[in-house]
């Protein structure tokens, strides 16, 4: 039975999808998932929109429009809708939507290495490579004037040099979400630094309850990136490593004291990992680190019994909140034959068209739309707690850069892994990470 | 008439023996064809075009242009994380194939000396076998070494009034080597058995009587003096598919370390796991296959010297 149920997680079947990846991370979850699909000797599904489109003859333009599979129900019925009333728009155009379970990134990498591959196409991570490898067409003049109503941190996702690749669809960030029935009784307050997050974790721990929890790794994966940014640095400043200064390191060594004292208390090894509410909503765990993207199913779940916060400051006075500030944006193939119909396509979707970005963002589970305007008018973000994590999107969340590629993921990854779970020093793996991701910077240059 | 017939009927017989030769090719190449055919454009152009990528620059493109000498094989020799996945996979292997050949070969005597119910025993521990390494792991993850009360292991610990273990993710004390092994144990001692078990048929029974009627007490005895020795081959044979299995480590890995979004799989990454990461996640498809490359190098150094000392693979002298 657990079995079973484990296998539609792993397939992603309901499961928010993780929007936010390191891409050591992506990689990783990409191949259990590859090696998850290939057992369920499923192909990834196929759904043809536009098919109400008017017969058309020979100058007609086919596109294949791909997205990984979003958990949200009703998602794949949208964006089979959006394709049709393209077509409508444009009865030349037909846009047949490809959907796939599993492991999108790597079925998306490969396609992309070959002529056959989507002419329009979703991603998440960083781009410098893909732009290197001329595998993304320049979308700068797409924009228009709506450029300065996307926000910063969707435009620099997608900058490289002073081109953009990419348009924003959705951002996404992680929160910690906290059941007040358990936390008001107890008298304990939302912590707002790491002590106090441990202390409302043992203070919370049932045994059949769990104070915390932030993955099945123990939280190592969350925690690495919470850290670093906590501490007030980022992945890199200046085209610089930033992740090794004393700051960073005195909060890893605050992060291998917080987990020396409460991995009892901490779940570990339930059965969907962080970005699945189920968790919490089960109770297995008084407080979760999981997405924005979760709280509709949350307020479903166990309706308005929780609220949410940042992930908390190093201490008082020491450091600051933090979150990440993820997503997904569309890109087009520059290696297609149509690029310019793509182009357009894209423009017409995720440029022009606010309507369907606040639905695809608000309609299903909770993102922030990255245009201003349309996060502004967003009616569902606007109050509770869903308003409250804008604000602390606006406020702490922190991205990725163009540039941090899959190599430096690795590279940090280790580092993260051997301080939080070998309780290797952390000076020393932070410099040998840097080191790493210097040369990799200096082979970008 | 009868001078003239004899041609004609040896050229008939010929052109009858040249069709029957050529319908011979003909079926040879149907069923091979196609095989060597698959062989060829999945396998052998796949390895060639793979290590032609190994000396090139080749990130996100299979047909690179920046030719980069040994510059990945020594960007893999320095790095600190592959090493230490070949350390990883090395304790794997010298756990791994000890403890299969012993189990496979206990099975296997204990099912040879049974005289009744022998298939049933065979087929029984034999049906792992068909198993696939994804679903078992799944079955190991999820639901046996669950870490929560309600997991199979933890449920029977509770009846021993113990608390429950997480079994996968904390480093000390390191159970999640006891998933990770004990899943590939049940998965491939029954293949190992059946070639025990095939190994110790082809033992002559007249020995076992001969020793008998010397005086040998059964058991330990002839275990040490005649079953073993004979099974030298077989034996010889299991340690080497044992320990290449072992080095090509990826599924049980991939499938119980890793989840999306979970770092566990850091706590034990075999080679492949490693190069799959850098390959197929990272797109750096030069890096990925002399990675590759030095892990096949080393597979064939060690089946090479097996062959020095247990000499499986060469001629049996007579």
């Amino acid at each position: 039975m657990s079995a079973n149920s484990s296998n539609d997680e792993l397939m992603g079947r309901n499961k928010p999808p993780p929007l936010f990846f390191s891409s050591r991370r992506f990689a990783v979850g990409s191949a259990a998932s590859a090696a998850v699909l290939a057992a369920c000797g499923s192909a990834p599904g196929t759904t043809t929109g536009g098919a109400s489109a008017p017969a058309t003859t020979g100058n007609a333009i086919e596109l294949s429009h791909w997205y990984h599979q979003y958990g949200e129900e009703g998602t794949q019925q949208a964006a089979i809708r959006y394709a049709e009333e393209y077509s409508k728009i444009k009865p030349n155009v037909k846009v047949t939507v490809e959907w796939t379970p599993g492991d999108y990134g790597a079925k998306l990498n490969a396609a992309l290495l070959t002529p056959e591959g989507p002419d329009v196409f979703e991603f998440s991570g960083p781009i410098l490579d893909l732009v290197n490898a001329g595998q993304v067409a320049d979308l700068t003049d797409i924009y228009g004037d709506a450029r300065s109503d996307f926000n910063e941190i969707g435009l620099q996702a997608n900058t490289v040099g002073d081109r953009l690749y990419g348009v924003k669809m959705i951002d996404d960030m992680g929160l910690l979400y906290y059941r007040k029935s358990l936390l008001e009784p107890a008298g304990i307050a939302p912590p707002t630094t790491l002590d106090e997050l441990g202390a409302a974790i043992q203070a919370l721990n049932t045994g059949q309850t769990k104070g915390f929890f932030m993955g099945n790794d123990g939280g190592v994966g969350v925690m690495g990136d919470m850290l670093l940014w906590s501490s007030g640095h980022e992945y890199l400043k200046d085209n610089k490593p930033d992740f090794n200064s004393d700051a960073t390191v005195a909060a890893f060594k605050k992060g291998q004291e917080f987990l020396a004292a409460n991995s009892g208390a901490i779940l570990s090894g339930a059965p969907t990992d962080w970005w699945d509410p189920s968790a919490f909503t089960q109770n297995l765990t008084a407080m979760q680190w999981t997405g924005l993207w979760a709280m509709p199913g949350i307020r479903d779940a166990i309706g308005d019994d929780f609220g949410v916060m940042p992930w908390p400051a190093i201490g008082a006075g020491e450091g600051r909140p933090a979150t990440f500030w993820g997503g997904w944006s569309q890109y087009a193939n520059a290696k297609r034959p149509n690029v310019e119909a793509a182009k357009e396509y894209i423009k017409w979707l995720w440029i022009d068209n606010t309507d369907i970005q606040k639905d695809w963002s608000l309609a299903y589970g909770f993102h922030v739309p990255p245009r201003k305007s349309a996060a502004a008018s967003a009616e569902p973000l606007k109050t509770g707690p869903a308003a409250e994590a804008v604000t602390i999107l606006n406020q702490y969340g922190r991205p990725l850069f163009p540039n941090w590629t899959g190599a430096m993921g690795t590279a940090w990854g280790d580092a993260v892994n051997n301080i939080l779970k070998n309780n290797a020093d952390p000076k020393a793996e932070l410099d040998a990470a840097a080191q790493k991701v210097q040369a990799e910077l200096d082979k970008q240059a | 008439m009868s001078v003239q017939s004899v041609p004609t009927s040896t050229a008939a017989h010929a052109s009858r023996q040249r069709r029957r030769q050529l319908r011979t090719t003909l079926a040879f190449w149907g069923f091979v064809g196609p095989l060597f055919l698959g062989l060829i454009v999945f396998t052998y152009i796949p390895v060639l075009w793979g290590f032609v990528l190994s000396f090139f620059e080749a990130k996100r493109t299979v047909t690179p242009t920046t030719f980069v000498g040994l510059e990945n094989y020594l960007t893999l020799f320095r790095d600190r994380a592959f090493i230490q996945s070949l350390i990883t996979v090395a304790l794997f292997a010298l756990f791994i194939v000890p403890a299969t050949t012993a189990l496979a070969l206990g099975l296997a005597l204990l099912v040879n000396s049974i005289t009744r119910g022998q298939t049933f025993f065979r087929s029984v521990f034999f049906i792992p076998t068909a198993c696939s390494y994804v679903v078992a792991s799944l079955v190991w993850k999820l639901n046996i070494f669950n870490g929560l009360p309600f997991g199979l292991a933890n449920m029977v610990l509770y009846q021993f009034g113990q608390d429950p273990i997480v079994w996968i993710g904390p480093p000390n004390p390191p159970w999640y080597w006891l998933v990770l092994v004990s899943v590939r144990l049940w998965l491939q001692v029954g293949f190992y058995m059946i070639l025990f078990l095939a190994g110790l048929q082809e033992i002559p029974r007249s020995l076992y009587e001969a020793a008998y009627v010397d005086g040998a007490s059964g058991g330990w005895t002839t275990f040490r003096n005649i079953t073993f020795p004979l099974l030298r081959n077989t034996t010889a044979a299991v340690v080497v598919l044992n320990i290449i299995a072992a080095f090509q480590a990826f599924d049980e890995f991939i499938n119980i370390l890793s989840g999306t979004g979970s770092s566990n799989i850091n706590l034990a990454r075999p080679p492949l796991v490693y190069l799959y990461g850098i390959a197929i996640g990272s797109q750096d498809f030069g890096l990925g296959t002399a990675g590759a490359f030095i892990l096949a190098a080393i597979i064939i150094g060690i089946t090479l010297l097996q062959n020095r000392f247990f000499a499986f693979g060469r001629e049996e002298r007579a």
